[in-house]
């Protein structure tokens, strides 16, 4: 196969990220776990570092020199967060500790504190990580709300036909992922969230495994709320991300309660901050923003398309190559360019735990297991999967090497 | 680790695995699951009038570790009294298995060690509901 001109230098990139000197029972590591967390470059441990080393007092607290330079570092990133994803103003992106905590303050403040009654509708799909499942199950357990779900096709794709039938007059919030974590799928948001306003609905994506592989902009898709976390995009762990329209964010309830988000406290009644402030109670993880806004930095230098195309790239030769291992089922659509750079599979030979930890010996890190999506493997009639995911670090040598694996399981297990 | 893990033995009762099936008219049954790994196992057991176990034999799904583990502990069931079976613990699992395990796979080792017991236990603890109701 004749592959696209590479946009991206690996091995250049591969020395920006000092985990890879690790060696895994002796070989070098093979990181195919990417769509669970991933790696780290230097850029972003050392701005970790620099905001301990140089600038870290309370932010938004302190009126001294320190305090400053530390709200500006923290709120710098926050507007570098707001260009990635081309949000309207710096207002619009609230920090979170991640994905499920963005969808957890929606789902409370939004439907459990705001204005959703019993009998109000919820659509999301079959394809939901948990994290899009649970908050919205709390809302069918505490206010009524009735939830229904998507289906998907056989090849992954969500039957977009039921759309008409389940967005409904009833239907206020429209839950769904951009980019399936199991399947891979990449879902037509544009089209889902027309469909919502529609209704007058809302329209919350579950970005985790979309904003840190492609180009996102939320104003193009025109979704009210969307999700995602820094980990998943080169960057620290405890940070995330819940972007939201300003009149929809205005119009929730904060989730926590405590300092930062208040204006004015008397004893027994109190008034919010304005936006984005109103839902960060707390001292705020202001270093892993830093980092968070760090890892911007990376990526918008290798740039998104770039990432994207070398993920397309990466998916075309892998879902070649896996398709020769015999007997092996690939979960989700079949064209490199409709899915994220992961790969889900099964082999008859091998329980997926099994698979992973044959591909350990040989330095190899892939997931395994239900991958927080139960009812998609429910759907699927599969207890588990493995899963290859790929970042801008990964190389179609690392497809080698889990094919290579993948061979050897089959002898020991064959 | 991983190749120590799946030694001839374990492979041996994965992919052969000894007392694979239901037994309808058992004496004692339980079922259990792994939620991490989505292992499931169901055992059940045969006993006689002096308590002593006459067939064992269990059905489920899951990686190799959880299935070997209950196919060689089915075998080591038979001819065993209810009371000696309930002493078994953890400890003659993973000597049973005979192999390293790491923590997340000690979960899958010892799962037919909590089904099995949840077998044994299951009719005191019918038979203690009802002296409650």
């Amino acid at each position: 196969m004749e592959r696209a001109k590479p946009g991206i230098d690996v091995p250049r990139i591969k020395k920006d990220f000092p985990i890879f000197e690790r060696k895994i029972h002796g070989k070098p590591l093979c990181y195919l776990d990417s769509a669970a967390t991933s790696q780290k470059p230097k850029q972003v441990l050392d701005a970790v570092n620099e905001f301990y080393s140089k600038y870290n007092a309370n932010v938004h607290r302190a009126i001294y020199e320190l305090g400053e330079d530390a709200t500006r570092e923290f709120e710098g990133a926050r507007e570098k967060v707001a260009r990635f994803i081309n949000a309207k103003s710096s207002s619009e992106i609230v920090f979170t500790r991640g994905t499920t905590e963005s969808i957890n303050i929606v789902a409370y403040g939004w439907g459990m504190k705001g204005k959703l009654r019993k009998g109000d509708e919820i659509v999301s799909t079959v394809m939901e990580h948990h994290s899009n499942h649970i908050p919205w199950f709390f809302l069918q357990d505490h206010v009524g709300a009735k939830i229904s779900w998507i289906d998907i096709d056989d090849e992954g794709y969500l039957k977009m036909e039921e759309l008409d039938r389940l967005i409904t007059d009833r239907t206020k919030m429209v839950a769904v992922t951009q980019c399936s974590n199991v399947l891979g799928t990449i879902n037509p948001i544009k089209e889902i969230a027309k469909k919502a306003h529609e209704v007058n609905a809302l329209c919350l994506v579950d970005a985790a495994q979309s904003v840190p592989h492609s180009p996102v902009d939320v104003r193009d898709l025109d979704c009210d709320l969307l999700a995602f976390s820094g980990h998943k995009m080169l960057g620290p762990t405890g940070i995330g991300v819940l972007y939201g329209k300003e009149k929809v964010l205005e119009e929730m309830e904060p989730m926590l309660g405590g300092g930062e988000m208040i204006r004015e406290v008397h004893l027994g009644r109190a008034t919010w901050n304005d936006i984005p402030w109103k839902f960060e109670a707390g001292t705020p993880d202001s270093a892993g923003a830093v980092g968070l806004g760090a890892a911007i930095d990376y990526l918008n230098a290798i740039g998104m398309k770039n990432v994207r195309m070398h993920e397309v790239e990466l998916n075309a030769y892998g879902l070649d190559m896996l398709r020769n291992i015999k007997g092996i089922r690939i979960l989700g659509p079949l064209d490199p360019k409709m899915r994220g750079g992961l790969i889900a599979f099964t082999i008859p030979e091998a329980h997926p735990h099994d698979i992973a930890a044959i591909l350990d010996a040989e330095g190899i890190a892939i997931r395994s297991g239900h991958n927080c999506a139960q009812p998609l493997m429910e759907r699927c009639g599969i207890p588990a999967t493995a899963r290859a995911s790929f970042y801008v670090y990964n190389s179609p040598e690392d497809v080698d090497r889990l094919v290579k694996g993948l061979k050897k399981v089959q002898e020991v297990f064959g | 680790m991983a190749y120590e893990m799946y030694q001839e033995q374990i492979l041996d009762h994965y992919k052969h695995p000894r007392n694979r099936g239901e037994l309808p008219d058992a004496d004692l049954r339980a079922r259990d699951y792994n939620p991490l790994c989505g292992d499931d196992l169901t055992i059940f057991l045969k006993t006689d009038e002096k308590g002593t176990i006459t067939e064992a034999k269990f059905v489920g799904q899951g990686c190799a570790i959880s299935q070997s583990s209950a196919s060689m502990l089915t075998v080591m069931l038979k001819g065993k009294s209810v009371s000696e079976a309930k002493k078994i613990d953890p400890d003659r699992i993973v000597r049973m298995l005979g192999i390293p395990l790491s923590a997340v796979r000690l979960k899958c080792a010892l799962l037919s060690l909590q089904v099995l017991k949840k077998a044994l236990f299951s009719k005191e603890l019918a038979e203690a509901e009802t002296v409650k109701e």
